[in-house]
C-alpha cells in the first residue's frame, strides 16, 4: 500500500515537471513571437536612431570585409579546382566559368556570407547585448525613459538585414575573381571571355533570388543574436550561452531557410 | 548621525505601496509589503541579501511587475500605466544601480548625454553641455568628463551613475546598494553625496542597503525588511532598539564584530 502511494507521488511529480516544461516551451514561443511583433512595431515609429544604424552597418559590413574577402577568394579558387576533373572527363572545361558562376551566385556566396555573418556578427551581437543585460545597462536605459529595444535591437537588425546582401554581392565578386585566377592559369581564358561566360550563364532570377534570400538571412542573424542577448540569463555563463546559441541557432535557421527558398525558387524557374 | 530633514512634507506621499507581493517561481520574496515615502524624505530599506530589497525598487521603477498589491508613484499606479505613460513617469524617477550600469562603450560625457538627447529634444547642444557640466560638478567629477567607464574607480563610477540619473532632474531617487563594494572613505563620500543630492536637487529617496553606517548617515527614516515584510520602522535608533534576535544580529555584525 505504501509503495503504491510512493509511486503515485512520483507520477504526480513527473507530471508536474512535464507540464512545467511544456509551459516553458510555449512561453518561449510567445516571447519569440512578441519580440518579432515589437520589432515590426518599433522599426516604423520614431525616434529613428540613424547614427547608431550607420555605426552598426560599419561594424557588420566594413569590419567583415577582410574575412569575407579571404574566404570568398579561396572558395572561388577551390571550387573551380575541384570542378575541373569532372568536367575534363567530358572535355567540357570550357564550361567552367558558367558552372562556377551559377554555383557561386545561386548558392555558395549567399550561404558562405550568411555563415560568416552568423559566426562573426551574430555571436558579437549576442555577447554584447548579453553582457549589457548582465551588467544592467539595458535596465539603466529603460529606467532613464530611453527605449533600449529601439536603440539596441532595431538598429542591429536593420544593419544585418541590409549589410548581409551587400556583403553577399561582394562575396560573389571576390569568388569570381578567385575562380578567374584559376581558370586563367589553367585554361588561359581571357578576362573578357570569362566575364561574358559568367554573365551568360546566370539569369536575373538567380541574382534577384540570392539578394532576397540574403535579406532574410541577415534579418534572421540579427534577430537571433538580439533575442539571445536581450533575454540572456544573469551571469557570465549567460553571456557565453547567448553568444554560442546565437551562432548555432542562426546557422540552423539559415540552412532551413536555404532549403525552403530553393523549393520556392525552383517553382519560379518552372513557370 | 543624520539630522532629520526639516523640509519633509508628511502630507504628500510620493510613493505609496500597499500589500505588495512578488514571487519568483515558488519562492515568495515580498509577502505583503506596505510602504510610504514622503516628499523630501530619505528612506533607508535595510535587509539581508536576497530579502527582496532590490526587487522592491525594481517594481517601483516598473522594471518588474508585482504579483499582487498596489504601487503608486507620484499618484500613478505603475503597473497600470501604458508604455508612454511609464516613460513619462520614469523621467521623474532616477535609479542608481548597484554596479552603476554605465554604458561601457561610451565616455562619461556620452553616458550623461544619452538620456538627455532622447528625452529633452528641445535643448540645444550648448544647453546640454551646460547641464552635463553642472551635474558632473555636483558629483565632483568634472575632470572625468572625457574618460571611459573602465578608466574610473568604483567610487567614481557610482558618482557618475548618480550624475546620469540627476541629469533628467528626477523628483525621486532610488539607490540600489550605493556603498556596496567600496572602501570606508569612499562610502563616507557617497553618503555625503546622497545627502547633498537630497538638499540641492530637493529629491525624495529610497536607499536600499545592508550597510548600517550608510543607513545611519543618510536615512531620515529606516525600515527593515525581514522575511518578506517590513518588521520595524522609525529612526535608526528606534529600529535597532529592539530585542528581536534578527535585528540584534544585524546590528552586531555591522558594529560589534
Amino acid at each position: 500500500m505504501e509503495l503504491k502511494d510512493n509511486n503515485a507521488g512520483t507520477g504526480r511529480k513527473r507530471n508536474y515537471f512535464v507540464s512545467r516544461r511544456i509551459d516553458r516551451i510555449f512561453l518561449e514561443l510567445y516571447k519569440i513571437y512578441a519580440f518579432h511583433v515589437r520589432f515590426f512595431k518599433e522599426v516604423f515609429v520614431p525616434p529613428y536612431e540613424f547614427k547608431e544604424v550607420v555605426r552598426q552597418c560599419y561594424e557588420v559590413g566594413v569590419r567583415s570585409l577582410p574575412l569575407i574577402s579571404l574566404t570568398g577568394f579561396i572558395i572561388g579558387i577551390v571550387f573551380t579546382n575541384q570542378s575541373r576533373p569532372s568536367l575534363s572527363e567530358f572535355g567540357a572545361t570550357s564550361w567552367l566559368p558558367s558552372l562556377v558562376s551559377i554555383a557561386i551566385v545561386r548558392a555558395l556566396a549567399p550561404l558562405v556570407t550568411a555563415i560568416i555573418a552568423a559566426g562573426r556578427v551574430g555571436s558579437a551581437i549576442g555577447a554584447e547585448l548579453g553582457s549589457m543585460r548582465v551588467t544592467e545597462q539595458i535596465d539603466a536605459m529603460e529606467v532613464s525613459a530611453t527605449n533600449p529595444f529601439n536603440y539596441l535591437v532595431v538598429t542591429r537588425v536593420l544593419a544585418t538585414t541590409f549589410m548581409v546582401p551587400a556583403l553577399m554581392i561582394y562575396t560573389v565578386f571576390v569568388s569570381l575573381m578567385g575562380a578567374y585566377l584559376n581558370v586563367n592559369q589553367n585554361e588561359l581564358t581571357s578576362f573578357t571571355t570569362y566575364i561574358t561566360q559568367v554573365f551568360e550563364a546566370i539569369s536575373f532570377l538567380d541574382i534577384f533570388s540570392s539578394i532576397i534570400k540574403t535579406f532574410i538571412f541577415g534579418f534572421t542573424i540579427g534577430m537571433v543574436g538580439c533575442y539571445k542577448g536581450y533575454y540572456s540569463s544573469k551571469g557570465t555563463e549567460g553571456v557565453g550561452k547567448a553568444a554560442n546559441s546565437s551562432v548555432v541557432t542562426a546557422m540552423f535557421l539559415v540552412f532551413i531557410e536555404e532549403l525552403l527558398s530553393l523549393q520556392i525558387i525552383n517553382l519560379f524557374r518552372a513557370m | 548621525m543624520k539630522k532629520i530633514n526639516p523640509n519633509i512634507i508628511y502630507d504628500n506621499k510620493v510613493i505609496e505601496i500597499k500589500g505588495l507581493k512578488k514571487a519568483f517561481d515558488d519562492f515568495e520574496v515580498l509577502k505583503g509589503v506596505d510602504l510610504d515615502l514622503y516628499q523630501g524624505e530619505n528612506l533607508v530599506v535595510l535587509g539581508r541579501s536576497g530579502t527582496g530589497k532590490s526587487v522592491l525598487i525594481k517594481i517601483i521603477s516598473g522594471l518588474l511587475t508585482p504579483d499582487e498589491g498596489m504601487v503608486k508613484v507620484l499618484g500613478q499606479e505603475v503597473d497600470k500605466l501604458s508604455t508612454k505613460e511609464l516613460e513619462q513617469l520614469r523621467l521623474k524617477v532616477g535609479f542608481s544601480f548597484q554596479n552603476s550600469a554605465l554604458y561601457d562603450s561610451m565616455t562619461v560625457y556620452e553616458n550623461l548625454e544619452f538620456p538627455l538627447v532622447r528625452n529633452s529634444k528641445s535643448l540645444t547642444k550648448a544647453e546640454r553641455d551646460r547641464r552635463i557640466h553642472f551635474v558632473l560638478d555636483g558629483v565632483g567629477l568634472l575632470q572625468a568628463i572625457n574618460q571611459m567607464p573602465s578608466e574610473l574607480s568604483g567610487g567614481q563610477r557610482k558618482r557618475i551613475g548618480i550624475a546620469r540619473t540627476l541629469i533628467l532632474k528626477p523628483e525621486i531617487m532610488l539607490y540600489d546598494e550605493p556603498t556596496a563594494g567600496l572602501d570606508p572613505i569612499t562610502c563616507i563620500e557617497i553618503n555625503a553625496l546622497i545627502n547633498d543630492v537630497q538638499e540641492r536637487f530637493n529629491t525624495s529617496s529610497i536607499i536600499i542597503t545592508h550597510d548600517l553606517t550608510c543607513a545611519r548617515a543618510v536615512g531620515d527614516r529606516v525600515v527593515m525588511l525581514l522575511d518578506g515584510q517590513f518588521q520595524r520602522q522609525g529612526t535608526f535608533e528606534e529600529v535597532f532598539n529592539s530585542d528581536d534576535e534578527r535585528v540584534k544580529m544585524f546590528y552586531d555584525y555591522n558594529f560589534v564584530n
